[in-house]
């Protein structure tokens, strides 16, 4: 088609730069989640990820030594004050000139550099851009310097700190695996159990069948709210209560219509001659099911499995509800939305960090399995 | 490590067990019950055959008792309870609810999602798969569009949260607006009313891409004749677009768009993780959340009020799989 619909280069040109501008909008924020994850506290709060492979100007505070030599009435104190450890803890690798300084904290950058301070009762300091200070005082120091602040550029740092806090502290480790063991069952068993029954329904021949193939589309819609209470007290009645085994028998039936579903219109549309030949060669229903359809259904039940295991590793209202809230059971997407947004809200790098480890195992599925995805999606929703 | 090899044992149980029960269940049936010898082999055979579909669709069809039929019935009796489920107060709840302003809001709010969501993200799908069609770089551009489906309500929520964020140095649309307009910090997510739309946004970021993929093999499948034939007729791109491929895909539009409209219905970790519900920007499922695990009676009254949205849809999609058995 594409020498004929219409095709002046005007047009062409629109399509690319609006499909461009789409294609930013859609990626921009992922991109910043993922730049914001590896830049250090610091930095995130002094420029927007979008600057950050540009040096960031930081205002760093530091106190002077206290070695003073007495010059005349006076007494001078002079030093380098990138040699203050504090002042070293703002900037990774070399720090830059420093650009402005000043002696109180509602004025770090009153200053520019190499200027002369007046802090009043004859007392004066001088910084200069190297870093290099002299501090004049008529009243010998004690056995504190006097504050600094100052503003510096640091060069751009990319670390992995942020990685290393969450899963080392925060549970979020233990989380990552609690994810893994409510996703992986809770994927295999439902396209199991789902398979058997959409053979039945495709083919083979029995009262009912149409009211049941008709009964699991209706259930298709239900909504999991209207579950939740009823399911979570037969699951205490039963003694299974809040746990892992309730949460895979779950999300087993919440996952169950739409597998039946996917699998029974993709295997009602597998050759009829290769079952019936079977048949006639007198295997059984099971050894059709085992032999012939099971492998030909390959790709629907690679791409139901791709969805169950995305949407179980993504779930968050059906793990609040039936995983105990203690800290050893959560997943991660309860800790993030429960624990990282309540006390860390305002820790980006660390929120950020979070949010991509959670997300990476589902990304990396994505991308790898794509088309087996697309093709799922649409067996299912294109008649 | 513990939990892993518990998860592990479940995996080998589970598995192993859903394979025990197909396996055994039959050579019960074929062995014991029913052989394929012996005097009455053709009434074994076909007795046989009656049973096994049973045999196959028992395990899927409990599950499906349990956990969605039962629970219609189940939560739809518990909502005519009071709090502590000991004592019947009939409509009470649906009265209680009908007359607290949190709900109306949380009602009203869901409507907002239930119509714009489907007709934001059905616009911009559509708009994507037109444009990727053609261009050459257009998987690319889809599976970039489509990247989004992958992360969870909760990761998309944070990623968000950085965008939207009131600092003009983390949020791009703060600075944004600082640096275009010179205006001081917006606090997208406490603008009231207009909270609602920008959590929809990320909804629509989310399923645009689901709405793409499949307009897109609709698109794809549309005759070529009949675009040529327009063509000669001298009909321009837009004429072509509205007037030719528009109706032949409406029925999948309308697929993608109650499918959609479904999940806007259901939607709540969004809410949970931006919000909590504050701000006015309250929907059905993060009010029920309110009273899960301390008003079972209103919790379940919620339920099937969403419930009862989605009638609608679940009478359809009967109705169309009826005529497709037909």
């Amino acid at each position: 088609m594409d020498n004929i619909a219409g095709k002046t280069p005007a047009l062409s040109w629109a399509k690319n730069i609006a499909m461009a501008a789409m294609v930013l909008i859609w990626v921009i924020p992922t991109l910043g989640l993922l730049v914001s994850s590896f830049r250090d506290r610091d930095q995130i709060s002094a420029t927007g990820w979008w600057q950050a492979m540009l040096p960031v100007e930081l205002t760093a505070r530091a106190r002077t030594v206290t070695e003073a030599v007495a010059d005349g009435p006076l007494f001078r104190v002079e030093g380098d004050i990138f040699d203050d450890e504090e002042a070293r803890s703002y900037f990774s690798g070399m720090p830059g000139d420093i650009s402005a300084f000043g002696t109180r904290g509602a004025e770090p950058t009153a200053y520019p550099p190499g200027t002369t301070a007046d802090l009043g009762d004859g007392e004066t300091l001088t910084v200069n851009a190297d870093g290099s200070y002299i501090w004049i005082t008529p009243e010998e120091p004690g056995s504190r310097g006097q504050r600094v602040y100052f503003a510096a550029e640091s060069p751009p740092k990319l670390t992995l700190d942020n990685y290393r806090t969450v899963l080392s502290g925060d549970n979020m480790g233990r989380a990552f695996i609690n994810t893994l063991t409510v996703a992986i069952p809770a994927t295999i068993i439902p396209i199991l159990i789902a398979a058997f029954a959409a053979y039945a329904l495709a083919w083979m021949e029995f009262p009912i069948r149409g009211l049941l193939i008709a009964g699991i589309v209706g259930l298709l819609v239900v909504p999991i709210q209207l579950a939740l209470v009823p399911v979570l007290n037969l699951h205490n009645d039963i003694g299974v209560g809040q746990s892992f085994v309730g949460i895979w028998l779950a999300h087993t039936g919440f996952g169950m219509p739409l597998a039946v579903y996917l699998l029974r219109n993709y295997m009602a549309g597998l050759p009829r001659d290769i079952i019936e030949c079977a048949r006639v060669d007198g295997a059984t229903d099971f050894q059709i099911f085992i032999k012939i359809i099971l492998p030909l259904s390959l790709p629907a039940l690679a791409s139901f499995a791709i969805f169950q295991f995305l949407w179980t590793w993504n779930d968050l209202l059906v793990a609040k509800v039936f995983l105990p809230s203690a800290d050893e059971a959560k997943v991660m997407t309860v800790k993030i939305a429960d624990d990282l947004l309540g006390s860390r809200g305002g820790d980006w790098g660390i929120l950020a960090a979070a949010a991509f480890v959670s997300i990476a195992v589902p990304l990396a599925v994505f991308f790898s399995l794509q088309r087996f995805l697309v093709r799922g999606l649409l067996a299912g929703s294109v008649k | 490590m513990n939990p892993l090899i518990q998860g592990l044992a479940t995996i080998v149980l589970g598995v192993g067990g859903c394979v025990a029960y197909f396996y055994a269940s039959n050579l019960l049936l074929d062995r014991v019950l029913y052989p394929a010898k012996g005097p009455n082999i053709a009434a074994n055979i076909r007795r046989a055959n009656t049973v096994r579909p049973w045999l196959f669709i028992f395990p899927a069809l409990l599950v499906l008792a349990v956990y969605l039929a039962y629970p219609v019935v189940g939560s739809a009796w518990r909502s005519l309870f009071n709090r502590s489920g000991d004592e019947f107060i009939a409509l009470g709840n649906y009265v209680a609810l009908f007359e607290s302003p949190d709900f109306r809001r949380s009602f009203l709010n869901n409507a907002l999602w239930a119509i714009f969501v489907p007709v934001m993200s059905v616009t911009a799908g559509l708009i994507a798969a037109q444009l990727s069609d053609t261009l050459k770089w257009g998987n690319i551009a889809k599976s970039l569009i489509f990247m989004p489906m992958a992360i969870s309500f909760v990761g998309a929520s944070l990623i968000w949260k950085f965008v939207y964020a009131v600092d003009s140095d983390i949020g791009l649309i703060n600075a944004m607006v600082a640096g275009l307009f010179g205006a001081g910090p917006v606090d997208v997510i406490q603008i009231p009313f207009w909270n609602n739309f920008f959590l929809m946004f990320i909804l629509v970021w989310i399923q645009t891409g689901f709405a793409m993929v499949i307009l897109s093999a609709a698109l794809r499948g549309i005759p070529e004749e009949t675009i040529e034939a327009a063509i000669l007729d001298g009909a321009n791109p837009f004429q072509i677009f509205f007037r030719i491929k528009m109706p032949q895909i409406f029925s999948t539009i309308v697929v993608v768009w109650t499918t959609i409209t479904v999940a806007s219905l259901k939607i709540f970790d969004i809410v949970y993780a931006m919000t909590g519900g504050n701000f006015g920007t309250e929907i059905l499922p993060s009010y029920m959340m309110s009273f899960m695990f301390r008003d079972d009676g209103r919790a379940t009254s919620v339920a099937l009020v969403i419930m009862i949205i989605v009638l609608p849809v679940m009478i359809s999609n009967i109705r169309q799989a009826q005529q497709e058995l037909r």
